[in-house]
């Protein structure tokens, strides 16, 4: 019966178990792509040649690379072949193997927003800065980026629903995710409650994704520099 | 700004540090390779059987280039069919009838929200029930692809729409246009043009998008990857090498439309639109 299905405590957990994941990697990923995001955009604007390289590589390597596929490298390359071990539980490994992915990947997106922002502060900020003499890194922290950051935030916002999107895709490597608990139920109960089964996953995506887009819109017109 | 703007001309401290940094930065990295070659080369990833399937034509025949044009074929298909769904809906939701624009604008923000990889897992395992025959995974993909990227598309052109200058259309309609008109021959062509970075790059992560089919048995590039796997046992060299193709292809269409982007501009062929109402549709498409 149609009811049964969402009235077994069982199905319940897996559900409830499988939005866990998704927000658990999602949040972990969007703290180290941050971080790892603002990096290769400083990395991107320094006076050091290599580090420019460096930044402009990894962004153009991993913006033109499917996530499934690096996903599927961070396991069999990092995990099986580097012998990266990040955790002894085999599940706690799979979920750090893919919160690696996705901040290499999402990393790369970050670094052009943050990019972009950079380049809508206008110059006399910096050459103020510099004036007075602060160094690059004090140029870059203390006037640029809280400028830029500003101006980033809706695209940041885009940035991490996407990212939230995304991480359903470590169900590849044995995680349990919303989707892949998905499949599962569609597998077991597929006939009698499919589209019900889709409605409740997919619907409960959207209750968390439209009101994060919204709220990272709202926040980019109150927080915006006004020129 | 100018990246110039963010530092000086570097006097002779500055480059100390700098070169200080490079070296530091260098060595780090040259490290971490040096670190990853010798792990590789524990696991036997540098031998030459590994490698040498890359150079027997068997291999691309059989393997890379079918798996290629599975990729291609219904990344093309999916392009064409997005592009026409975001036309569709994005005309759909700037319609005056309420009705029509809130069933455009309510699937526009479903497929927009819900994860590519459900919505596909979907097609696959649970459409099949309610048409009481199997989907096949080239249509789940293509389908999928089209929902998604297509709800993406439609809100691109519809910012493009709205940021045609008004002039444009009050100019259409005192020669005598209906608003059908209106729309297909002015409003339409100008927003595809002022949004062409952006219907780009979202193309760009549909062809990357076309890989989560290896999750549902649909026999393209990476799947047909994993059939290389099992008769070689070179996992790390055939993803290397599936990256390098994924990367050449999606770099290309890139460059393309640098170009074409270029050549619109020089050929005055954008309308002006105002900067403010493309700053928020340029950010939209996000991997």
């Amino acid at each position: 019966m149609l009811v049964d299905v969402f009235t077994d405590p069982d199905n319940q957990a897996l559900y409830v178990a499988g939005f866990r994941l998704i927000l658990g990697l999602t949040g972990a990923s969007a703290v180290l792509s941050l971080v790892f995001g603002v990096l290769l955009a400083a990395m991107r604007v320094s006076p050091v040649p290599v580090l420019r390289s460096f930044g402009t590589i990894w962004v153009n390597a991993f913006r033109n690379t499917p996530l499934t596929l690096v996903i599927f490298f961070c396991y069999f390359g990092l995990h099986v072949n580097l012998g990266l071990s990040l955790s002894d539980d085999l599940n706690r490994e799979n979920f750090w193997l893919g919160v690696v992915g996705l901040s290499a990947y999402t990393a790369a997106f970050v670094c052009e927003a943050i990019r972009s922002g950079i380049n809508t502060v206008p110059t006399g900020q910096a050459e103020a800065a510099r004036a007075i003499g602060l160094t690059f890194g004090q140029t870059l922290w203390l006037i640029v980026l809280p400028q830029a950051a500003r101006a980033v935030i809706a695209p940041l916002g885009s940035i991490l629903i996407a990212l939230t999107k995304n991480s359903t895709i470590v169900g590849t490597i044995g995680v349990l995710e919303a989707a892949s608990v998905m499949k599962q139920a569609l597998n077991d109960y597929g006939a009698t409650a499919g589209i019900a089964i889709f409605v409740v996953f997919a619907g409960t995506f959207v209750l968390l994704l439209v009101p994060t887009g919204y709220l990272f819109g709202w926040l980019a017109k109150r927080l915006a520099v006004r020129r | 700004m100018t990246q110039q703007a963010l530092y000086d001309h570097p006097g002779p401290r500055a480059r100390r540090r700098n070169a200080m940094l490079t070296v530091v930065f260098g060595v780090g990295l040259v490290a971490l390779l040096w670190f990853i070659y010798l792990r590789f080369d524990a696991k036997g990833n540098w031998e030459a059987r590994k490698w040498s399937p890359f150079l027997e034509a068997r291999v691309w025949t059989k393997f890379i280039l079918p798996g290629l044009w599975a990729t291609l074929s219904a990344a093309g298909l999916a392009m064409v069919l997005a592009l026409a769904f975001g036309v569709v809906f994005a005309v759909g939701r700037l319609s005056e009838r309420v009705w029509l624009s809130a069933v455009a604008g309510g699937v526009v923000e479903f497929f927009r929200a819900v994860p590519l990889l459900l919505t596909i897992f979907f097609l696959s395992y649970g459409f099949p029930y309610l048409i009481q025959q199997p989907v096949e995974p080239f249509w789940a993909v293509v389908i999928g692809l089209t929902l998604y990227n297509g709800s993406v598309l439609a809100e691109a052109f519809r910012a493009g729409v709205r940021a045609v200058p008004r002039g444009q259309s009050e100019a259409a309609y005192a020669i005598g246009m209906r608003k059908s008109q209106v729309m297909r021959h002015i409003l339409v062509p100008q927003a595809a043009r002022a949004m062409l970075p952006v219907i780009v790059s979202q193309l760009v992560v549909l062809l990357k998008d076309t890989a989560l089919g290896y999750i549902v048995a649909y026999s393209e590039l990476l799947q047909r990857g994993t059939e290389l796997v099992a008769n070689f046992g070179n996992i790390v060299q055939v993803a290397i090498v599936l990256a390098i193709i994924y990367i050449i292809i999606n770099a290309a269409l890139t460059l393309v439309a640098g170009r074409l982007d270029r050549w619109t501009q020089r050929r005055g062929m954008r309308g002006q639109a105002e900067p403010g109402g493309l700053g928020a549709a340029s950010t939209m498409s996000q991997g």
